[in-house]
């Protein structure tokens, strides 16, 4: 079932500084296709809406790019990232496509559905998490990966992810990117070849 | 020319064709969903596949360009293999309702399933199902049976200019929708029916009413508009189920307005079955006996001087002939087919018709628009003016009132003003618009039959008539210059010369003269207005048509005449082009063919006119219009000095206030186009109550 947009019930107008960023954004583009710019444009309005796209922001960027809103339904239906509904302050993504599931993302869902006590595809009611399962978030090397907001947390086991949503829970902070490897996907200390002996291969 | 292979036959195909065009043109057949001729292309059903040598795999024939040299097989087992796969993949969606599905019968699923499928399903899975959609009065959905081939989506986008259907989501999730379940209210949306290949979206008025194999189809003319769109009626009994377009490319190319796909509820409701007189005020159902010779004394007994004629804007040119002769005969010269106010000048043809035709609207290079709109007037001019502005390169101007919204012509012009005026200024060269014109090699201008009204509208004309000769319009090989008439029967009569002769009044002067008691009797061939309710009672009025309304309910002697779809007739649409309907039914009840009538009423005066059959008939219209010995051509028409010069008053406003939906009698007893009126917002919710009675 198509997800139908929703009302936010207060009006939408793009913030002073996000209105700077749209210029910029469209004198990219010739003037006769301004549609070109609405990926951007739709992620700005998704972020200053705190993570969705209620009604009046798409009906907003149709306006302003000279479109039907139903162009702009389309497009925001079409590409996963943009929610239509809304998203908890904390919205964590579980990556499910091959190399993270066979390192075990089946189970950091499950972790997660526990934790959060919601299933995937919801918002838990005070609204501090949603939870979700995607495809491939691209980082296999440090597979499984969770995104959580802009953030990635790489190399999870279910105790590591469980530390990592017990920090959100109460606001402390957390170190984003991998949870076992000093840096980037460099091997943990004991495994593979070491970088200096091959001539650096990444380091 | 170059040239590629087909299943092992050499063909030479135009640059720039697909694989798909070549392979039809040597005479494979292709199956396809998502391709259409006349469409974007989507290449998204993967329907077409066929090998090409040197691919390892198999090929969207319809998006593939065709290539010099190419080895294409269309009866590999691969071709095979794929297209079942393919055909497999988009069963399993596809819901096994083919007994209650409306499509069924003329389904293109069913038939290519039929050719090119595996015959059995291994799917044992639950199907999707997919939620209805409300899109209007118009189109029924169905939206498991989507195949997503977007044809609709593409339709809307492309030819009407109203994106109003999308595809929204990804993947199996995919649904054609519009937004938030709003109508579709385009003015062509009704050809999304046909272009769907599948049952997902069918005609509303139509559901379940009957299946295309107990249909009896007729070719005939469409007369909602003065386009004279090519239409099929099929029918049942004596009932006219659908109105669906025949392709030509010269009119309508395959599509067809909404008016015209749905006025055939129109065709049942309001008819008058059965001559009628008024008895002491009140009217009383007769019989062709009565009513013939009451209409009869009305005409013997009253002067000529005193008489005034009428037309509408549904008659047939078959009845302007006999009647005109009649008139003639009688020396009745207060006699008009144009509407109230109008002026049109019948002497010189090119004067009064599309000198550039429909399909000649592609070979020009810019175009001036004075008055009306013809979205409304012409769907099917203005869908063809979009496909010309598509095509890039091609300025186009209106002069007219400012567009209300959602109202625009789907293209974008430069808004010259509102005034006539302007036209002056565009004869003195002065605007941009005037370089644009001179520079052209081949401009057109559209002016608008409607907008011709009032005092001025000879002198517009004239002036109209003068820019066209200054920008060199006009000219060995081309003629740019067009009148955009929104009536079917406008042509025709004009043609017939049914205009006031001599010192006679025109069709406002006799419904003026009429109120005012001047004229004793009216006859009313089709016509209706508002102003028929205050006649006084002193003018006794004679109606001849097919519905009851305003001049009905005004008469005093009812002749009730046939229909479109219920006679053989002659209709001339805007291009000037002779075409002929055919009956596909009978008219109901006692009711007759119009010229019938007519003769037989001059009959009954001893007036003897020169012909018996229609053939006859036919003959002596040919005789007096020599152009009328060829139908379905466009003639060379002559060019004069028509319009009648002077200075323009200043307020002179070319206007547009015509319900699109309301323009003719059978359109405005339909309640289909009534709900397509409201849905449209061309009347407010509760207008719809008015149109149900009976």
């Amino acid at each position: 079932m198509s997800v139908k947009p929703l009302f936010q019930n207060e009006p939408f107008v793009f913030s002073q500084e996000n209105q700077e960023k749209i210029e910029k954004l469209l004198a990219r583009y010739p003037k006769d296709r301004k549609v070109s710019a609405i990926l951007p444009v739709l992620d700005l309005a998704q972020r200053q809406c705190g993570g969705w796209l209620p009604r009046e922001a798409m009906e907003a960027v149709a306006e302003l790019l000279g479109v039907t809103p139903l162009y702009v339904w389309e497009i925001a239906t079409f590409y996963t990232m943009f929610h239509l509904r809304p998203t908890g302050q904390h919205h964590v993504q579980v990556c499910r496509t091959a190399s993270c599931y066979l390192r075990g993302a089946g189970k950091l869902t499950k972790v997660c559905e526990k934790k959060l006590k919601i299933a995937c595809g919801q918002t838990r009611e005070d609204g501090k998490f949603s939870l979700e399962e995607v495809e491939c978030l691209g980082a296999c090397v440090n597979a499984p990966v969770v995104q959580i907001n802009d953030d990635y947390y790489e190399d999870l086991s279910p105790e590591a992810l469980e530390d990592v949503l017990e920090a959100l829970e109460t606001d402390e902070s957390v170190k984003p990117g991998s949870q076992t490897r000093q840096k980037l996907s460099t091997a943990p200390a004991g495994y593979g070849a070491k970088p200096e002996k091959k001539g650096g291969r990444r380091a | 020319m170059p040239k590629l292979t087909v299943d092992g036959k050499e063909v030479i195909f135009e640059e720039g064709m697909t694989v798909l065009q070549a392979v039809e043109q040597a005479g494979q057949e292709v199956p396809v969903f998502c391709y259409h001729n006349r469409l974007e292309i989507a290449g998204n059903c993967r329907m077409c596949l066929v090998e090409v040598e040197g691919s390892r795999k198999p090929v969207a024939s319809c998006a593939m360009a065709a290539g010099e040299g190419m080895v294409v097989h269309t009866k590999t087992p691969m071709v095979k293999k794929a297209r079942e796969g393919v055909m497999e993949f988009l069963l399993i969606n596809h819901p096994l309702d083919c007994p209650i599905c409306d499509q069924g019968g003329e389904c293109d699923l069913q038939d290519i399933a039929m050719s090119y499928g595996r015959g059995i399903s291994r799917y044992d899975e639950p199907k999707r199902a997919v939620e209805q959609k409300h899109m209007g009065p118009l189109i029924k959905t169905h939206m498991t049976r989507c195949i997503h081939c977007t044809r609709c989506v593409r339709f809307l986008e492309d030819v009407a200019g109203v994106p109003e259907m999308g595809l929204v989501g990804r993947g199996e999730n995919a649904e054609i929708v519009t937004y938030l379940d709003q109508a579709v209210t385009s003015e062509v949306s009704g050809n999304v029916l046909d272009l769907c290949p599948v049952g997902a979206l069918t005609s509303r008025p139509y559901a379940f009413r009957g299946r295309p194999w107990e249909l009896t189809k007729t070719p005939s003319i469409d007369v909602m508009d003065a386009v004279g769109s090519h239409i099929r009626l099929d029918s049942k009994g004596n009932e006219v189920f659908r109105i669906l377009p025949r392709v030509n490319d010269d009119i309508n190319e395959e599509w067809l307005s909404d008016k015209a796909r749905f006025c055939m509820d129109g065709l049942r409701t309001q008819r008058l079955d059965r001559p009628y007189i008024k008895v002491k005020g009140k009217l009383q159902p007769t019989n062709w006996q009565g009513a013939l010779g009451k209409a009869q004394e009305l005409l013997s007994k009253t002067d000529p001087d005193k008489i005034g004629v009428l037309a509408g804007e549904l008659v047939d040119t078959e009845t302007f002939y006999t009647f005109r002769h009649m008139l003639d005969m009688m020396g009745v010269n207060h006699r008009d087919c144009r509407d109230p106010g109008q002026h049109l000048d019948h002497r010189f043809r090119a004067g009064y018709v599309f000198n550039t035709s429909i399909a000649g609207i592609e070979q020009a290079d810019a175009c001036l628009i004075i008055g009306g709109n013809p979205r409304f007037e012409a769907p099917l001019v203005n869908t063809r003016l979009r496909k010309r502005f598509l095509k890039g390169d091609f300025p186009i101007a209106y002069l007219g009132p400012e567009f209300t919204p959602g109202r625009d012509l789907t293209y974008p012009v430069q808004h010259l003003g509102e005034r006539a005026k302007v036209l002056e200024d565009l004869l003195n060269e002065k605007g941009t618009f005037a370089k644009t014109l001179k520079k052209a090699k081949k401009p057109m201008l559209i002016l608008s039959a409607s907008s011709l009204k009032g005092q001025d509208a000879m002198k517009v004309l004239a002036l109209v008539r003068q820019v066209a000769e200054t920008y060199d319009l006009v000219r060995e090989g081309w003629n740019g210059f067009n009148v955009l008439h929104n009536q079917a029967s406008r042509v025709g009569g004009l043609d017939m010369a049914f205009v006031p002769k001599g010192k006679g009044y025109d069709t406002q002067g006799i419904l003026t003269a009429a109120e005012k008691g001047k004229l004793d009797v009216l006859y009313l061939l089709g016509f209706d207005h508002p102003s028929l309710k205050d006649l006084p009672d002193s003018v006794k009025v004679i109606y001849q048509g097919h519905h009851g309304e305003a001049g009905a309910s005004a008469a005093d002697v009812i002749l009730p005449g046939a229909a479109f779809s219920e006679k053989n007739a002659t209709y001339v649409n805007t291009e000037g082009r002779i075409q002929q309907a055919l009956a596909a039914i009978a008219p109901p009840g006692e009711a007759r063919e119009d010229w019938r009538i007519v003769k037989e009423l001059a009959g009954r005066l001893s007036l003897d006119l020169p012909f018996e059959t229609i053939d006859e008939l036919r003959e002596g219209m040919a005789l007096e219009n020599p152009y009328y010995q060829y139908r379905e051509v466009l003639h060379q028409n002559t060019w004069g000095q028509f319009g009648r010069k002077g200075l323009l008053a200043q307020d002179h406003i070319l206007g547009f206030d015509e319900d699109y939906y309301k323009t003719n009698v059978i359109a405005r007893s339909s309640l289909t186009l009534a709900q397509c009126a409201v849905a449209g917002g061309w009347e407010p919710e509760d207008a719809q109550q008015e149109v149900t009675h009976a």
